[in-house]
């Protein structure tokens, strides 16, 4: 194959996007901490950063955020928590994180790079997720360690799979996944294709995907329970709205929604 | 350096394209925590990934021979209708993303995919074994070799093979002593590519055959999971992948210099006279 170079990708090179994002003037109201004001000028533009799992629930909650304050605008970033984590220690515009665990969430205030310190908004749980006519017929994470079954768990190096070996821990039951996945989403993937007869997800995955597959909860499940933190970032324009947003996320309605969604409260 | 003809503006956007694409590497370079680094890519985890990415691109390369010489022969040397369809068909892979090939093997050979569902009745299972490794791997990069082999075959063309085919030798004997000597340094060059190729193969595997330390998780895989926790490794093991790539297109550029002369300027790869 010849490669040559491509005069568009100079010429993309030599006219770099410029993104500005317009940022409200602002009141200088210092952020109280209650949640849901009113009256307040809440009216810049923010960069919210948040956990893959919290796609639905979020959408949902911008959209809520600005129509409750016409003059603000949400823009919204999902990707696994240290993906986020590590784009915002290397100085991405982000204004909030909210993060799947206290681990990546600590990273980021590590940096010294928080305007507030951290507060946990809600938790998720395991479940055993199975393709939805369960064709090794599991009812149970015993049923998932049996010899022969196709069990999907995430890796011990992402928030899930720390997760998973808790809950392997409490129930003293030892599974012999057939593949370790670097997210939630590439398990749910592997059980809602057919290819795996079980995998361990968060019970929000599984409310997520709907009818393709079914949800078994784990009693032992308990003690694998994830904590979700949220904190606005320091550094930056428009810490009041950043704050807003981090007190509506705690305030009612943040917590009816992502309850909708299967998140437990903290 | 020659080339004073061209504008100056030009040599400085090529520069500055130059180091678009160098300065990344060095970056990586800079970040490798060196006195960390032969622990780092030497761990149980590092070593089984890279063993595992070896002999998987290696079977990989071998099985795009294996098929893709009598592919790259097909499209050059016959003419049948469609044929430039199919063309496009088969270099497909090559611009197609390939975590969407990963998604198009696992309804194809996945336990309830159009082929999968047969083998998993015979007892066979292929995904989340180092089978589905090995088939992502050459489903990316079969292209790369068809892609370069059929270049150098239409380039070659047809003039030896006559000659030798009028001299009364047979199909196979012209196909073996002629045409693919000939083409030996695009052949050798091709493989090295798709041996490349299927060393970065990260998308498709991750769909198709999941990861798992030793039987699935590939280098690629092994780093982006490392970037979860331990940055350092990821870097390190990073950058053993560009010292691969970088050695690979060294040896594919010096056996057929890329865009230059397509008729390769070497003898038939024996002395004696090709045809007899």
């Amino acid at each position: 194959m010849k490669t040559r170079p491509s005069r568009f990708r100079l010429l993309a090179l030599a006219a770099p996007a410029v993104v500005v994002l317009a940022a409200g003037c602002g009141s200088g109201a210092p952020a109280d901490g209650r949640p849901e004001r009113t009256g307040e000028a809440v009216d810049g533009a923010i960069t919210v950063f948040a956990a893959a799992s919290l796609t639905a629930p979020f959408t949902d909650l911008a959209a809520r955020f600005e129509e409750a304050h016409p003059g603000a605008d949400v823009t919204l970033t999902f990707a696994g928590s240290s993906d986020l984590a590590t784009q915002i220690t290397e100085g991405a515009p982000a204004d909030v994180f909210a993060s799947a665990d206290t681990r990546n969430l600590d990273r980021v205030a590590g940096a010294e790079l928080l305007a507030a310190d951290a507060v946990p908004f809600a938790t998720n749980t395991l479940e055993l997720a199975v393709p939805s006519d369960n064709p090794a017929g599991i009812s149970s994470l015993a049923d998932a360690a049996r010899p022969g079954v196709k069990t999907v768990v995430c890796a011990q190096q992402v928030p899930c799979g720390a997760a998973t070996a808790q809950v392997e821990e409490a129930a003293d039951v030892d599974l012999t996944p057939v593949s370790e996945e670097s997210s939630v989403t590439d398990v749910l993937g592997k059980v809602v294709s057919g290819e795996a007869d079980a995998g361990l997800v968060y019970v929000t995955d599984v409310r997520a995907a709907g009818d393709a597959v079914l949800g078994i909860p784990l009693p032992e499940a308990a003690g694998g329970t994830t904590t979700y933190p949220i904190a606005a970032l320091a550094g930056r324009k428009d810490t009041a709205t950043a704050q807003a947003f981090v007190d509506y996320v705690l305030g009612a309605d943040g917590r009816a929604v992502l309850g909708a969604a299967g998140f437990g409260a903290p | 350096m020659s080339g004073a003809s061209l504008p100056r503006w030009v040599v400085a956007i090529a520069v500055v394209g130059g180091l678009f694409v160098v300065l990344p590497l060095v970056a990586l370079a800079l970040r490798v925590d060196w006195p960390r680094f032969v622990p780092l890519v030497t761990s149980d985890s590092a070593q089984a990934a890279l063993l595992l990415s070896l002999r998987t691109s290696l079977t990989a390369a071998f099985l795009c021979v294996v098929v893709g010489v009598p592919m790259a022969l097909v499209l050059a040397r016959t003419s049948f209708r469609g044929q430039r369809l199919v063309r496009s068909l088969v270099l497909l892979p090559l611009v197609l993303p390939p975590v969407v090939g990963g998604i198009a093997l696992l309804y194809t050979f996945g336990r309830r995919g159009l082929l999968g569902s047969s083998l998993h009745a015979l007892g066979i299972d292929i995904a989340f074994s180092t089978t589905a490794v090995v088939m992502s791997q050459s489903f990316v990069a079969l292209p790369f070799l068809v892609l370069s082999l059929e270049g150098a075959l239409r380039s070659a063309g047809t003039r030896y093979e006559a000659v030798g085919a009028t001299l009364g030798a047979g199909r196979w004997t012209v196909l073996r002593r002629i045409t693919l000597p000939l083409v030996l340094p695009s052949l050798v060059s091709g493989t090295v590519l798709s041996f490349a190729r299927a060393l970065g193969e990260f998308g498709a595997t991750l769909t198709f055959a999941g990861s798992l330390e030793g039987t699935t998780r590939t280098l690629p895989l092994e780093v982006y999971l490392q970037r979860e926790t331990d940055p350092d490794a990821a870097v390190a093991l990073s950058l053993i992948l560009v010292a691969v790539a970088i050695a690979v297109v060294g040896v594919a550029h010096r056996v057929r210099p890329l865009g230059g002369s397509a008729m390769p300027s070497i003898r038939p790869a024996n002395d004696r006279d090709p045809v007899r």
